[in-house]
């Protein structure tokens, strides 16, 4: 019933390339889980779009490959995926929800404003709309921890939290120095406190992942895999 | 041609429609999407196949390309009107969005994130009706 997995003969460029793609699709599917659960309608709007954002960054970092898109985003199994481990993490709470997102996309708005410059013209494209794309993901997700750690007891226990939890998987991301130094200040104005660098979770890029990346992969594979050839 | 989403607005209006040029038989389109993940993109893409199939070319290209990067800065003038008198305040890098019912310079934002992506969405403070404002980009 399955369709086979593929696997890639990867380059250094097309390695890279799907670090990249993974990350936004990965994150980008764990967003739309809220749709139709958000608070808000406002944040189901804000939240869906963010993941509309990644998917379609995905898909151009897909298309830069060479490659099928759909084959690599539905036939690959999940060691043969390259994205941090952070990003597949489950969504738990919305405080869980936004700290993930903060400190990802401070990352990614890093990454991309970088590479606008690459000299690489497919990276550099997708670069400059992802650039503008990801500085309203990081205020979105700035603007929400701040409110949530400088909020009730509540929202600010379960910020902390998520911080707490999420801090020992930001060691995979790039940049880490110029990172560390966008994230303190808002962290600061949230009143929440930044964990120590202890042990760093590892292994996303090598595709060593966690037990989480299986069962979201399943969901999101099993249409196209069921029915191979399967169009809209 | 019109914008699905924006139906008061055409692709040329927008800057999304960068060149059309026949190749032989061939008629080869090239637009640019304007946010990564916009849907309206595959629309925009059929409709164009099948307007021009409509006028009697079988052979059509139709090409995105990612640079150079779409921007609110390439919309005209003529599309800004129009933007306004359909209620959406157009892209403005220069000041907040004012009232496009009421014309009041008395508006908040409610959500970065409105109905499309290229949307944000506001509330007039004066006659308090909501409005989307085109993000700029």
């Amino acid at each position: 019933m399955a369709t086979t997995s593929i696997s890639v003969d990867e380059t250094p460029r097309l390695r890279n390339l799907l670090m990249l793609a993974d990350d936004a699709l990965i994150l980008g599917h764990r967003l739309s889980e809220w749709t139709g659960h958000a608070p808000t309608l406002e944040e189901e709007l804000a939240l869906t779009n963010i993941a509309l954002d990644l998917i379609g960054q995905a898909r151009a970092l897909y298309q830069a490959t060479g490659l099928d898109e759909d084959a690599l985003a539905y036939l690959r199994d999940p060691n043969r995926f390259r994205n941090t481990l952070i990003a597949e993490l489950p969504n738990g709470d919305f405080a869980f929800t936004i700290v993930r997102l903060f400190l990802v996309s401070t990352a990614s708005d890093l990454y991309w404003r970088a590479t606008v410059a690459s000299d690489d013209p497919d990276l550099a494209a997708i670069a400059a709309k992802a650039e503008k794309e990801t500085a309203y993901h990081v205020r979105h997700a700035a603007d929400w921890l701040v409110r949530l750690g400088d909020g009730t007891d509540e929202s600010h226990r379960r910020a902390q939290t998520a911080l707490n939890a999420l801090w020992p998987f930001t060691g995979e991301l790039a940049g880490r120095p110029a990172w560390l130094r966008a994230v303190a200040p808002v962290l600061a104005r949230a009143t929440l406190t930044q964990p120590a660098d202890g042990w760093m979770q590892s292994g996303g890029r090598d595709g060593r992942h966690t037990e989480h990346l299986g069962h979201l992969l399943a969901e999101m594979q099993i249409l196209p895999r069921t029915y191979p050839g399967a169009t809209w | 041609m019109a914008d699905p989403e924006i139906p008061v607005l055409t692709i040329e209006d927008l800057g999304i429609l960068r060149d059309v040029r026949l190749d032989g038989d061939t008629v080869e389109v090239t637009i640019t999407p304007t946010y990564s993940g916009c849907p309206a993109m595959n629309v925009i893409t059929w409709e164009i196949e099948a307007a021009l199939a409509l006028a009697g070319f079988s052979s059509v290209r139709v090409s995105s390309v990612l640079s150079p990067a779409w921007t609110t800065a390439w919309m005209s003038e003529d599309g800004k009107r129009k933007l306004r008198a359909y209620g959406i305040a157009p892209p403005n890098p220069t000041a907040p969005p004012t009232c496009p019912q009421c014309n009041s310079a008395m508006t908040e934002l409610i959500s970065a994130f409105g109905s499309t992506s290229c949307k944000a969405l506001h509330r007039c403070l004066s006659c308090r009706e909501p409005f989307d404002a085109f993000k700029c980009h």
